[in-house]
């Protein structure tokens, strides 16, 4: 190694972060939302009429994570009500575990019976994924890539993105899914060999996000192919990524 | 009184009553733009169809650079079932994109276009008998000759587009790129939402990668249509998240450069310092991409002190460090053998393109809205822009290298003006708009001018909205670079340019 790269070396210095099950996000990080127990009815109507994707139902106030785009400007109009902690982990593989009730407190978490055994025996040491942006807008993309990048570095559990299809062992999708990438996602789907998983990685694509109800979407392919991971974020964090991935595949 | 053929709009972002905008004859249109053209200060920032029941208006909007004003004409067409027009391609080649997009979505014909294919195929195009998968791909005959289809699934983790390539063994001879695959209806969208919170929070996704960039755009037009005024300081902090972004972006292209010519260290390094920016943007604003800082009327992210000496903190290390590295890259000879003399681009061919921002300035066109037509915080600056002349992989790595390093000592300015500065206004939303108006602002993202304009009813409601990625001029400009090019040169030369696919596909 030249000395000048020697010096850089030394001052990059190790970068990636040591515990990516524990480490710690900026209290400023909008993750898992917490309601307060005392939210009022008039209070859940005012955040309900003004949420942008309809993620806020009453009796009694709920978040639907998997539309939340975690803008927080339900916080902001009922300070003290709801709050959006730092908490990253909010993955879940069964839609109903994506609903935050007011009192609340708990982390998101995955519904063992609903894992299929495959999963785990096949994946559980090295997952390799396809991923397919279907009208993601390159948040989202970019942040998969960070999920393995020198920081995140997810290529120590076994997990990396894969250029072939062939090679994966699922899918990985961003985007609301769009009418013009419905056919291409489903050809990758179908070069994927069995036993494959499907990640819906951000809110765009677990629900169409901000999206929703555009004519510009065709999202039946969710209607054919079960889904084995929600992936809550606008973008999805590389850290909700990441765990929720350890959580699904049984790795501790 | 002399007639005027244009309305002439002093500063941006701006809005004038619709009838102000002066309706041309499409012969004196045309020759007004020819006109205006001629003059290399001139270029045309946006050219689009606005439908009404019974006529199409075709808005012109000329950017001038020595008055630093714009220049709106239009005219007006009967809405009948087949429109023909003399294409203004023909004379003036940057308006080929326009052209192109106006006919696909109403289906006016201009038979002399020499290029007029799909755009992007909406969903709701005039013509639904044309599909993605039956693109009129340019082709050539020749035993020697073979094609190379890419996409829309690429190898890594990126957005969607097909390339199609010509080549005469390695030898590139011709690109075509198919896009569209990204289309999410996101025009529509901001006219059919009712809530100005959902179409802030819209403009933050036209393009992930340049959330500020396309939310200060559009913040700038809803405000203009408000009336509502921006404070110094809501200018500053909109400024400094522009910059920061631009550095975020640009270092994370340096990244992604090295990884294209196998460059390992070089992009760990840079990989790194991307995240000390996005880190501190998440420290600011809760997003690492800055999603939600930017809203009409003020921000519910104020640049506090402490924030104010954090980045200050941090982008003083990155400046440090990402010297470094980059001085060490740019010295390589084993690097500049890959970044010289490959996928150039001419200053003439960027401008027969309309090429914008970083790609145009690449190619020694000095083109960039926050010198031509500042404002926010740009006007108090004298900012001049950095123009590289050489047009080549180099010319855009060292685009970013420059810029970056300009940026920093940008923000590090502009925290300075910041300092003991401490009313914060807080967003407004759905506030009245002016009716039947146009509203235009223009922003220089990271990769280039956006423009984004809207058009309301009567009734104040938004009845047109157009928005303007830079991307869609500088694609032709990587297809153009690659020509003559080894196709292993390929993701090099895509890598330097960054280019937006949902930008475009919109
Ligand atoms: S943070 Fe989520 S729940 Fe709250 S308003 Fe935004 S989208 Fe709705």
């Amino acid at each position: 190694m030249p000395i000048k790269e020697i010096q850089i070396f030394m001052k990059h210095g190790r970068q990636s972060v040591p515990d990516l099950r524990n480490a710690e996000l900026s209290s400023m990080f909008r993750g898992r939302p917490v309601i307060s127990p005392d939210i009022t009815a008039e209070e859940t109507a005012k955040v309900a009429a003004l949420c942008p994707t309809g993620a806020i139902s009453g009796g009694p106030c709920s978040i639907d994570l998997g539309r939340c785009v975690f803008c927080r400007e339900c916080q902001f109009a009922v300070p003290g009500r709801i709050t959006f902690t730092n908490d990253y982990k909010i993955a879940a593989n069964v839609p109903e575990n994506l609903i935050i009730r007011a009192g609340d407190d708990n982390p998101v978490s995955l519904d063992p019976s609903g894992i299929r055994k495959e999963i785990r025996s096949f994946f559980k040491h090295a997952l390799k994924l396809r991923q397919v942006s279907a009208g993601g807008d390159n948040s989202c993309e970019m942040e998969l890539n960070a999920a393995g990048n020198v920081n995140f570095d997810m290529g120590r559990y076994g997990i990396e993105f894969v250029a072939s299809p062939r090679h994966a062992d699922g899918i990985v999708i961003t985007g609301p899914i769009s009418v013009n990438m419905a056919e291409a996602l489903q050809i990758t789907w179908d070069a994927v060999p069995a036993p494959k998983i499907v990640i819906l990685a951000g809110t765009d694509a677990i629900s169409g996000g901000l999206f929703a109800g555009s004519s510009a979407l065709d999202r039946s392919f969710l209607q054919k192919h079960p889904v084995d991971l929600y992936l809550p974020g606008n973008p999805v964090h590389p850290l909700t990524f990441i765990n929720g991935v350890l959580d699904l595949i049984g790795k501790r | 009184m002399k007639h005027e053929k244009h309305i002439e709009l002093k500063g941006q972002p701006a809005r004038v009553k619709m009838d102000a905008i002066p309706v041309l004859h499409y012969t004196v249109f045309s020759l007004h733009i020819t006109e205006l053209l001629r003059e290399p200060f001139n270029h045309c920032l946006n050219y689009f169809v606005v439908p009404f029941p019974d006529k199409y208006k075709f808005i012109c909007c000329i950017a001038n650079d020595e008055t630093k004003s714009i220049l709106l004409f239009s005219h007006e067409h009967e809405k009948v079932s087949h429109i023909s027009l003399p294409s203004l391609t023909r004379i003036h080649f940057p308006f080929h994109i326009f052209e192109r997009e106006i006919h696909e979505n109403f289906g006016i014909d201009f038979p002399d276009h020499p290029w007029l294919k799909p755009l992007r195929y909406p969903y709701d195009r005039h013509d639904k008998g044309k599909s993605m998968d039956s693109y009129p791909f340019y082709s050539m005959e020749g035993e020697e000759l073979h094609e190379v289809g890419v996409g829309p699934v690429h190898a890594g983790v990126i957005e969607p587009g097909h390339f199609r390539f010509i080549c005469n063994g390695e030898k590139v001879l011709h690109l075509e790129i198919q896009l569209g695959y990204q289309h999410r209806g996101v025009e529509t969208l901001f006219v059919e939402n009712e809530s100005s919170l959902k179409n802030a929070l819209l403009a933050e996704c036209i393009a992930g990668d340049t959330a500020i960039g396309h939310a200060v755009c559009h913040a700038g037009v809803m405000e203009a249509l408000a009336g509502l005024p921006v404070s110094e300081i809501l200018a500053l902090e909109r400024t400094i998240a522009l910059e920061m972004e631009r550095i975020a972006m640009h270092i994370g292209d340096t990244a992604a450069i090295c990884t294209d010519i196998a460059y390992q260290f070089g992009q760990v390094v840079n990989e790194a310092l991307r995240t000390i920016v996005i880190n501190t943007m998440q420290g600011w604003c809760g997003n690492r991409f800055g999603k939600g800082l930017v809203r009409s009327g003020g921000t519910w992210y104020p640049l506090t002190p402490a924030l104010s000496a954090e980045i200050r903190k941090n982008l003083q290390e990155i400046r440090q460090r990402y010297g470094q590295i980059t001085g060490y890259i740019f010295s390589m000879s084993s690097v500049l053998g890959r970044f010289e003399a490959t996928g150039k681009v001419t200053a003439k061919q960027a401008s027969l393109i309309g090429a914008v921002g970083m790609a145009a300035r690449s190619s020694g066109l000095k083109r960039d809205i926050r010198w031509s037509h500042p404002s926010l915080a740009y006007s108090r600056l004298s900012f001049e822009p950095v123009v590289i002349s050489r047009g080549d992989v180099w010319a855009r790595a060292m685009m970013r290298k420059s810029e970056v390093e300009q940026s920093i000592e940008l923000v590090l300015h502009l925290l300075d003006l910041l300092d003991g500065k401490d009313v914060h206004p807080l967003p407004v939303y759905n506030t009245a708009a002016e009716p039947d108006a146009f509203s235009i602002s223009v922003t220089e993202g990271w990769r280039g001018e956006i423009c984004h304009t809207a058009v309301t009813d009567e009734n104040g409601k938004i009845r047109h909205y157009k928005i303007k990625d830079p991307s869609l001029h500088n694609w032709m400009a990587l297809a153009l670079a690659v020509r003559g090019q080894e196709i292993s040169d390929f993701p090099l030369c895509n890598k330097s340019f960054n280019l937006s696919y949902c930008g475009n596909d919109l």
